[in-house]
């Protein structure tokens, strides 16, 4: 393990698998990053994308390039990352691995304050802040809901269910509500979707990550470490828990409304992401780092999955995260049986 | 069952256009009377298909936490409506299925498979209660998407998806329980028949046998009438949550946990359940009206957290 000591007290510590799991995985990023903004209906080869990139390149190339899909691309990475993030974070402070904001309902609190501004009529930027505002009012919610003593165990993802079917509801109203047009652009917003993304939607996302990311690195991870060992133990350490797990949970829940602000609610990558860190990395431990590294990979991934995979058709990404994910979900649950839980 | 005959006739009264007793009674039997076409065309189908498909989802809901022994089962949570609405899906948009008679049959498959997907995923005997609603949840999640993604395929499945998926007794047609009936009807026999041994399985499945029931075979009961209940009810009026979770807990206040007595009485209450939210709907929505899905996944959720807050989870 190798510590990082960094003015001002704070540390960051590193294991070497992590630490090459997390180069591995921003090389594969930025690997299909280059790929995927030379595929489509105008293909350009990697190193014509690569000369863009350097500043030279064909006036065409650098319009694809710079107008259209780096700014899609750049969204899927940002909003990936945030979602893979937060999902480390919730885990972690769930104890438990199904805690992740879409099975507690954030996700689904974030589209129902989109709608409510799609049914009213509302600009994109006041559609970005209902999103945030949802997802940040479910997650009040759910933690006075779950109580002083509910934040671990299958308590919390029981009331997530609840709420999560509440909102499921509401939002199925409101899209009822909006007039046809509109509700054809909620339903494609609702499902999850990176169609048409510019700088106006990454950057709020990138912007919400530099400043959470290293926050939450640097201030939260040692602290959310001793959390994960029980509440006592990490109070008797000197660890104040509380004001811990509210800034924890209050940057994860950012991160995840700025994220559903960006791209929709992209379902499943915050439970998703963690998961495949931690088994990639093998290190206890909320694995923050790998986790937001690992979720841009795979949101940029089912991305291109999703306008790709079928000829002639533009898949919006939350179906494929959605039917791949919630597989995923049930293979776990299912090899679950028999181990700890 | 006064109070199921009150309710029909108040779903039968309200609504957009508010009726008198003498109004609906004359709407019931008078052809020539200027209410019989609102009464027959548009109030009478929609409170039979309210008393049909209530009774189905709160029957197979207090069939479903009995089997288990699961106070948090409900077709809606455990995904089996999903799976239902996944299958209608796929047939409306892919296949241009657009009459019920049709649709039905594809909801019983889909709702048939996740019953089975379902309780694998949850580890199948060994299933506690939270793995149940979090397997539930996961399939729900990634059918919902799946749904979401067919009725973005044209706009007009997303015309009439976006109303269907909510969940609303609103399209009924004076065909639409008539050919609903042999599933619901098959699906209750099935079920109340059962109720015997389904007590006896309470008490665990050795116990079950020395009583003289078969568990395997009263666990496949159970399995091929929630998915007839289930499946017929999804059809006809898309992902209804909670009624199937509400129901049977407030008719358990009265009746105690027995399915012999907790069966039957949800057949009758839970309909007076489902027309209660509906009628509610139609007059808290004016000039509109609220869908009744929508209704019981606002009561209804709020029943399930107390549940869970309490942590009556697993106590059944």
């Amino acid at each position: 393990m190798i510590v990082l000591r960094l003015p001002g007290g704070l540390s960051l510590r590193l294991r070497p698998r992590a630490l090459v799991v997390g180069l591995a995985g921003t090389l594969l990023a930025l690997a299909l990053a280059v790929l995927a903004v030379g595929a489509g209906d105008y293909p350009i080869a990697p190193a014509g994308v690569l000369r863009v990139l350097a500043g030279g390149g064909s006036p065409a190339d650098r319009f694809i390039v710079t107008e259209l899909r780096l700014p899609r691309l750049v969204t899927a990475l940002a909003v990936g990352a945030a979602l893979g993030l937060a999902g480390a974070v919730f885990q972690s402070l769930t104890r438990n691995p199904l805690g992740s904001p879409d099975v507690l309902g954030v996700t689904s609190g974030a589209a129902t304050g989109a709608l409510v501004v799609v049914v009213a009529g509302g600009g994109s930027a006041a559609l970005a802040g209902a999103a945030a505002a949802g997802g940040v009012a479910t997650g009040l919610l759910l933690y006075a809901l779950a109580g002083r003593h509910g934040v671990g165990g299958h308590r919390l993802v029981l009331v997530g269910i609840g709420v999560t079917a509440i909102l499921t509801g509401v939002n199925g109203w409101l899209l009822t509500r909006a007039p046809l047009m509109d509700a054809a652009r909620a339903a494609l917003w609702i499902t999850g979707s990176l169609d048409g993304r510019g700088w106006a939607n990454a950057l709020p996302v990138l912007g919400a990550l530099a400043v959470l990311l290293p926050a939450v690195l640097l201030a939260r991870a040692p602290a959310l470490r001793l959390l994960e060992m029980g509440d006592d133990s990490a109070a008797g350490l000197g660890v104040p828990v509380r004001r811990v797990r509210v800034a924890a949970l209050g940057s994860a829940v950012l991160l995840v409304s700025v994220a559903a602000a960006a791209a929709g609610p992209v379902s499943f990558l915050a439970l998703t992401a963690p998961h495949l860190a931690r088994r990639l990395t093998r290190a206890p431990g909320p694995n923050l780092l790998p986790s937001a590294v690992v979720g841009a990979a795979l949101l940029l991934a089912a991305d291109q999955l999703a306008q790709h995979a079928v000829a002639g058709r533009q898949l919006p990404v939350g179906v494929i995260t959605g039917v791949l994910g919630g597989g995923y979900l049930a293979w776990l649950l299912a090899g679950e049986r028999g181990g700890r839980r | 069952m006064l109070l199921l005959a009150a309710v029909a006739v108040l779903s039968l009264a309200l609504g957009a256009k508010p009726l008198s007793l003498a109004d609906v009674w004359h709407g019931l039997t008078d052809p020539a009377s200027p209410e019989y076409a609102v009464v027959h065309q548009g109030r009478l189908p929609r409170t039979l298909l309210g008393l049909a498909a209530g009774a189905a989802l709160g029957v197979a809901g207090a069939a479903m936490q009995t089997l288990t022994r699961n106070p948090l089962a409900d077709p809606g949570l455990l995904g089996i409506n999903a799976g239902a609405s996944a299958a209608v899906a796929t047939a409306t948009v892919l296949l241009g299925v657009a009459d019920l008679d049709r649709q039905v049959w594809y909801a019983l498959l889909g709702a048939a498979a996740v019953t089975v997907a379902v309780h694998a995923i949850a580890g199948g005997r060994q299933a506690t209660p939270a793995r149940l609603a979090l397997a539930g949840a996961a399939l729900n999640a990634a059918l919902y998407s799946y749904v979401s993604a067919m009725m973005l395929v044209d706009s007009t499945s997303l015309e009439r998806m976006r109303f269907w998926t909510v969940g609303s007794l609103a399209g009924a047609r004076t065909d639409t329980v008539p050919s609903l009936l042999p599933f619901v009807l098959a699906g209750l026999v099935i079920a109340l028949l059962v109720t015997r041994p389904l007590a006896a399985l309470a008490l665990g499945d050795d116990s079950a046998r020395a009583l003289g029931a078969r568990p395997g075979l009263v666990r496949g009961a159970v399995v091929v009438a929630v998915t007839l209940l289930c499946g017929a009810a999804t059809a006809a009026c898309g992902p209804i949550v909670f009624v199937g979770l509400l129901a049977p807990h407030l008719v358990r206040a009265l009746t105690g946990p027995d399915p012999r007595r907790l069966l039957p009485w949800c057949a009758v209450f839970a309909p007076v359940l489902l027309l209660t939210a509906d009628v509610a709907g139609r007059l808290l929505g004016r000039p509109g009206e609220l869908q009744v899905g929508l209704v019981t996944a606002v009561l209804g959720g709020p029943l399930f957290l107390h549940l869970v807050r309490r942590g009556r989870v697993g106590r059944l």
